[in-house]
């Protein structure tokens, strides 16, 4: 392979990778504080870049952006207080059947809502003129999902790290009850934590939906599903993690294939059997914690 | 809602063996007479849903078996429902039809002469889906709730990849049309009657009694020497086993068989049979299967255009042209099993179980009720 | 300050607390002792919110200058607000945060910032060890060091009640000399009202006013903590003879 095309699979490879580890994020948060794997997350995905199609018709592209990650994160705290709020004692599985429901409430009322005709994203003309770099042609876009995705990421863990907010979310992913003693809302900062994970998937969304400009109500699946395989590959329960692991699927599926094109069929079943592989040989992830079971 | 329905019996049934035996066969005797009148009296559409009815049950077993009586939440079902249908269809199709669906590659030559009878296909198909069963057992197994799900759901989809691209076995993402249509009310009952007493026979000998304890209580059950891994295995199986025959029955029920439809959807429907006929109830899975799949056929008329026109007397409604509407089919659903798991967990049936003994304790439950009314309350008025 | 009429809980099937009554007035250091399994967590846990249902009885709080509310029922966070804290059995701090996480999250229901930076010097000021670990996660702390965290985390809410259950449990005798000459100092210099759970009858009665002996969900006993320390039957039953 050329160097140039080489050069050009690495810049794909974040591109995909981060938002992957985007999506990835708002799994493994919700993961981390509940225990819980939120089904319905890709399809705030999808969501996500729905909004932004319909709002960039309406308004200028950067307020779009902002309806649309907004509308996303109160879709994802709504879901989260109607149908899992009061599966919180239930047994676990009940939660998670409830999200699977939801996920499949909003993918077919995206159907009956938008049909299930793909829709054109507008793509900004600035963002996919190519540029020349060296001897390639880059769309800046290809460097834009990367450096956004930086940003969002530093701006999350500066709130989860550095904010009162951010400390009760990671004391509540280790003891709820304590935490409650402490006079902490457990619901309030599991709502913002839906929140949060939310608004960083409506931006991938947004993302995604410039890069391969074709919505459909269906376009959230793939994605959701390797997302959260790259929270698990990465360590769920940890941000850095999700980061991790978005990346290293991301570079996986696009170098793969790039080495060797006749894989592309199988371009789906990497992320399962990347996931099958860590669950058998590093079921905590990369950087996960080893849980023991003190028996 | 207490009688004919009645909590499980703990241990061996102290009942009356001859007098359920005999009940059993006179139900089998009376149910064959019924399909026999089914099919020759009914329409298409009505056979249709009732051959449907038999093999959602079936599906609805194998999942409830592995998840709600052995504690294993499993989202893969429709991995093996494909391995079943393949296998089975592979077997059935004539040489001729094989040479002509394949026509991109031509079948891998072992599998072009292959022919069985449709019992022996669909048995094969059973074991083949145990065999993958087995094999994804052994790594998966061993962990824990939500993790055993995305990773039987992973290999579902690896399943499906693979089917997809194997074309010399599968013909790849066209499918196969024109599979030879076997599946009638006969067979999916009869293998709907295999199916209950399999299972029923394993949850009463003392095979179900260590899955129901593993599902309770893991670690007790290890402490107490059981070696849950194996059993959690072979349940695991045996679950597989009758996902394979009903996606073999469901192949050839509507001959034509794709990749594509064997995708998540599908083990959603199957799961929320189970939830919202009962997770850990027989009786719930047949029921369930029946009420949701007449749902879901009744539900298909919101996704087709019709006409309101009621003459009411003092008023009227109408004419009204309501527009079907895709996918709102899938709305309801999605919404009839949120609100099932929140507000009813235990589904239709719970966890209880229809039994003989508790029809036969009926009539007395019934007058025992009666009695129980105060004789001094009727004078009121 | 805290007044306990006929508390029953019950969890479990089990009647753990059969209906106590007892009274902790402003300033005092009462403690309530007892063996294993008499009740006394879950005294104090029903006080702290962190019983659902099997409540029975009365818990009146008459918050300093202010009127006398009913606690029962109402869930921890505001119970916090309302000024009692709670130091858990078993200490219950977060490992993986920093000591002076762990502190911060103690202060998590007051909004004023600049007082709660100084509360934790405060806290500082009374457990110098802190201090020096207090950017270390609270995971690598010795269980004495985490018992002061504990004390202290709770003191961060700057309560007008101070409930610490158990804090010598499992704690060397050194240092449960230490911890509680630290409670006698954070009631007699900063003059904060505590409700003292223990097993360990001898250190609790030394510095109580008031005492409560409980044996199998009933008080069997009380009295001012000096005089119980001297008493026959408590000798006998609870200090070794």
């Amino acid at each position: 392979m050329s160097f140039e095309l080489f050069v050009q699979n690495v810049f794909n490879s974040m591109t995909v990778g981060s938002l992957y580890a985007l999506i990835a994020i708002g799994y493994t948060m919700v993961y981390g504080i509940l225990r819980f794997i939120n089904f319905a997350h890709g399809d705030v995905f999808m969501v996500g870049a729905y909004l932004i199609f319909f709002a960039e018709m309406l308004v200028p592209w950067p307020v779009a952006a902002l309806i649309a990650i907004a509308g996303a994160s109160l879709l994802g705290i709504l879901v989260d207080q109607t149908a899992y709020r009061p599966l919180r004692e239930a047994p676990r599985i009940s939660a998670l059947i409830s999200a699977i429901g939801v996920s499949f409430l909003l993918e077919n009322l995206a159907v009956v809502v938008f049909t299930g005709l793909p829709r054109p994203a507008v793509q900004p003309a600035w963002m996919v003129r190519p540029i020349a770099v060296g001897g390639l042609r880059v769309l800046p876009l290809t460097f834009l999902v990367p450096l956004v995705t930086a940003a969002l990421v530093m701006g999350l863990l500066y709130v989860v790290y550095r904010t009162r907010p951010g400390l009760a979310m990671r004391a509540i992913s280790r003891d709820i009850e304590t935490t409650r003693m402490m006079g902490v809302s457990i619901n309030r900062i599991i709502a913002l934590t839906f929140g949060l994970g939310s608004a960083l998937a409506a931006a991938a969304g947004i993302m995604w939906a410039m890069r391969y400009p074709q919505i459909h109500p269906y376009m959230g699946v793939f994605p959701g599903f390797k997302a959260f395989i790259a929270a698990v590959v990465g360590g769920i329960g940890s941000i850095r993690g999700a980061v991790l692991g978005g990346l290293l699927l991301g570079t996986v599926e696009v170098m793969a294939i790039a080495f060797n094109p006749t894989l592309s069929g199988y371009r789906d079943a990497f992320a399962f059997v990347l996931l099958i592989v860590i669950l058998i040989f590093m079921p905590t992830g990369l950087l996960g914690e080893k849980n023991k079971d003190k028996i | 809602m207490s009688a004919p329905l009645a909590a499980p019996a703990a241990g061996p049934a102290a009942g009356k063996p001859l007098r359920d035996g005999l009940c059993t066969v006179g139900l089998l005797l009376a149910g064959s007479f019924l399909l026999r009148w089914a099919s020759g009296s009914l329409n298409g559409y009505q056979i249709q849903l009732l051959n449907l009815i038999a093999i959602n049950a079936i599906l609805a077993l194998s999942l409830n078996f592995i998840y709600g009586f052995s504690g294993m939440f499993s989202l893969g079902h429709a991995g093996f429902m494909a391995v079943g249908a393949y296998v089975s269809a592979l077997c059935i199709l004539t040489p001729a039809q094989k040479a002509t669906i394949w026509f991109l590659e031509p079948i891998v030559a072992p599998l072009a002469t292959l022919q069985t009878s449709f019992f022996a296909s669909v048995m094969l198909g059973g074991l083949v889906a145990a065999l993958f069963s087995l094999l994804i057992a052994a790594p998966v197994l061993r962990l824990g709730g939500d993790y055993l799900g995305i990773a039987t759901l992973g290999f579902a989809e690896i399943i499906r990849v693979l089917l997809t691209n194997l074309v010399p076995v599968t013909n790849g993402a066209i499918g196969l049309r024109g599979i030879p249509s076997h599946a009638n009310l006969f067979w999916n009952y009869a293998w709907l009657v295999i199916t209950l007493y399999v299972i029923l026979s394993i949850l009463k000998s003392n095979f179900g009694n260590v899955l129901k304890s593993i599902r309770d209580d893991d670690i007790a059950a290890k402490t107490m020497g059981i070696n849950t891994t194996s059993y959690r295995t072979m349940a695991f199986c045996v679950g597989g086993f009758f996902a394979g025959v009903g996606g073999a029955l469901m192949g050839s029920l509507i001959t034509t068989i794709e990749p594509k439809m064997f995708n998540f959807q599908l083990t959603f429907n199957i799961l929320l049979i189970v939830v919202a006929g009962g997770l850990g109830s027989v009786t719930g899975s047949v029921v369930g299967s029946a009420v949701i799949t007449l749902l879901l056929e009744g539900l298909r008329i919101v996704e087709y255009p019709f006409n309101i026109d009621l003459d009411l007397g003092l008023f009227r409604v109408g004419p009204v042209h309501v527009p079907g509407v895709p996918g709102m089919r899938m709305v309801i659903f999605a919404l009839v099993l949120m609100f099932i798991i929140i507000f009813r967990r235990q589904g239709l049936i719970g966890t209880r179980e229809l039994s003989w003994r508790a029809l036969f304790a009926l009539p007395s439950k019934i007058r025992g009720l009666v009695g129980r009314k105060d004789p001094g309350a009727g004078a009121g008025g | 300050m805290l007044e306990l009429i006929d508390l029953h809980v019950r969890y479990g099937g089990i009647h753990a607390v059969q209906g106590i009554s007892l009274r902790v007035r402003p300033g005092e250091i009462v403690t309530l002792i007892g063996a294993n399994g008499a009740g006394k967590s879950s005294t104090v846990r029903a006080v702290a919110g962190l019983v659902r249902g099997g409540l029975g009885g009365r818990i009146l709080h008459t918050p300093p200058g202010g009127e006398t509310v009913s606690l029962a029922g109402l869930p921890p966070e505001k119970i916090v607000a309302r000024g009692l804290a709670l130091c858990p059995e078993g200490r219950r701090i977060l490992p993986h945060l920093t000591v002076a996480e762990n502190l911060e999250l103690g202060a998590y229901s007051r909004s004023d910032r600049k007082a709660v930076a100084g509360d934790k010097e405060l806290v500082y000021a009374l457990f110098p060890l802190l201090k020096e670990r207090h950017w270390q996660p609270g995971g690598t702390l010795s269980g004495g060091e985490q018992q002061m965290l504990a004390v202290g985390r709770a003191l961060m809410s700057r309560p007008d009640l101070l409930m610490l259950d158990e804090p010598s449990l499992g704690l060397a005798p050194i240092l449960v000399r230490e911890i509680f000459q630290i409670i006698r100092r954070i009631n007699q210099e900063e003059g904060r009202t505590i409700l003292l759970i223990e097993q360990n009858a001898h250190a609790a009665l030394s510095i109580a006013h008031q005492a409560y002996i409980l044996e199998v969900g009933n008080i069997v006993l009380s009295g001012p903590g000096r005089e119980l320390l001297h008493d026959p039957k408590v000798k006998e039953a609870y200090l070794g003879g």
